[in-house]
């Protein structure tokens, strides 16, 4: 694979062809905030906190690190007025959802986010996607999914695998930024399998 | 709904995990709602999560999770039939069958859905019931609709 070189927040960084802005970030040692990123998972740039701006050929745009693919002679400005605009908002948006997470809570103090600008709505869920990916992804068990779209999306076990696999591992219950999934677990525990958390008492 | 008819269903399209929303639609179309029986076991045969499936049956309104009644009854909320209330007639019969969209009542007789827009915008507000259009209906004249289905 070939090297590369971008430039990021004014330093030369040397990357692999291949590597996304985030990556090639993180590997330089510069800090870019994340949600819904994990190391091991697929990119999925669901967050959209990640935000960067990049100069290239003359032009600038806003891109989404996580799955922005670093490029020769790439400018990335991981901070500035408009990027600290747009993730206050984002975080503000989330914050509505989910206004006691400590993450967000560090976040909003970072980016000067007001929790109360937008009505809240406490789905306490980001969809992040941490839970259903790390489920699918590195488990392979599928036990945890999506279900339904846009302001009515929410997380869902499916019970018959959940009441199988999941209080032998739980792994991705610290994965969650809001603690909405163990809520929704322990729900789906005593509606779909009570006999079982009896036993395991 | 058997499940020797959701295995031909699945064989039609040889078991291709590829044809998953084809197989749901084609499930959906024969017995009008998708049973959970019939999800695992498409699942089971096509090798796919029952997560991902519960997703697909949940984000595409085309199908539905839960029984249909015997009549199904759409009321259009598309512009044109909302300027011209199409919010009361939705509200009387949601009163009438005491159902909301989505639903199906206890007897299983009415099915109600919200569609947005059905191409008839100069009958507003137009109700449809098992497929046949219903226009310019006044609120006072929604339960006369209903009532023409046994
Ligand atoms: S439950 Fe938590 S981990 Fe799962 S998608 Fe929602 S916020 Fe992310
Ligand atoms: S970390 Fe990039 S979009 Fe969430």
């Amino acid at each position: 694979m070939s090297a590369i070189t971008l430039e990021i927040d004014g330093n030369k960084v040397q990357v692999t062809d291949g590597m996304t802005v985030l990556e090639a970030a993180d590997n330089a040692g510069i800090f870019i905030p994340t949600l819904c990123h994990h190391d091991k998972l697929e990119p999925f740039g669901g967050c959209r906190l990640c935000i960067v701006e990049v100069e290239e050929r003359g032009w600038t745009k806003m891109v989404v690190s996580c799955v922005y693919l670093a490029a020769e002679g790439l400018v990335v400005r991981t901070r500035s007025d408009k990027v600290d605009r747009i993730r206050k908002t984002i975080l503000e948006l989330l914050l509505a959802h989910a206004p006691d997470a400590e993450v967000l809570k560090e976040l909003a103090q970072e980016y000067g986010a007001d929790k109360d600008r937008f009505e809240k709505d406490p789905s306490f869920c980001i969809h992040c996607g941490l839970c259903v990916r790390y489920c699918a992804e590195v488990k392979q068990k599928f036990a945890v999914g999506f279900v339904d779209r846009g302001i009515r999306k929410e997380i869902s076990f499916i019970p018959e695998i959940a009441a199988r696999e999941c209080n032998a591992c739980k792994e991705c219950f610290p994965l969650c930024p809001t603690s909405y999934l163990q809520a929704a677990f322990v729900l789906t525990e005593s509606l779909a399998f009570p006999a079982q958390q009896k036993k395991s008492e | 709904m058997n499940i020797e008819t959701v295995d031909e269903i699945i064989d039609k399209y040889r078991c291709e995990a590829s044809y998953l929303i084809q197989i749901m639609l084609d499930i959906q179309s024969e017995n009008h709602w998708l049973p959970n029986e019939a999800l695992i076991r498409v699942s089971e045969k096509l090798e796919v999560p029952v997560a991902r499936i519960q997703h697909i049956a949940t984000f595409y309104k085309a199908f539905s999770l839960v029984p249909k009644g015997r009549h199904r009854v759409h009321i259009c909320m598309g512009t044109a039939c909302h300027v011209r209330g199409a919010r009361r007639i939705l509200d009387i019969v949601q009163d009438l069958t005491g159902i909301k969209p989505g639903e199906t009542d206890l007897e299983m007789k009415y099915s109600l859905e919200t569609v947005n827009c059905l191409g008839c915008c100069a009958l507003g507000p137009v109700m449809e019931v098992d497929g046949k259009v219903h226009g310019k209906v006044i609120p006072g004249k929604a339960g006369d609709v209903l009532n023409k289905y046994e």
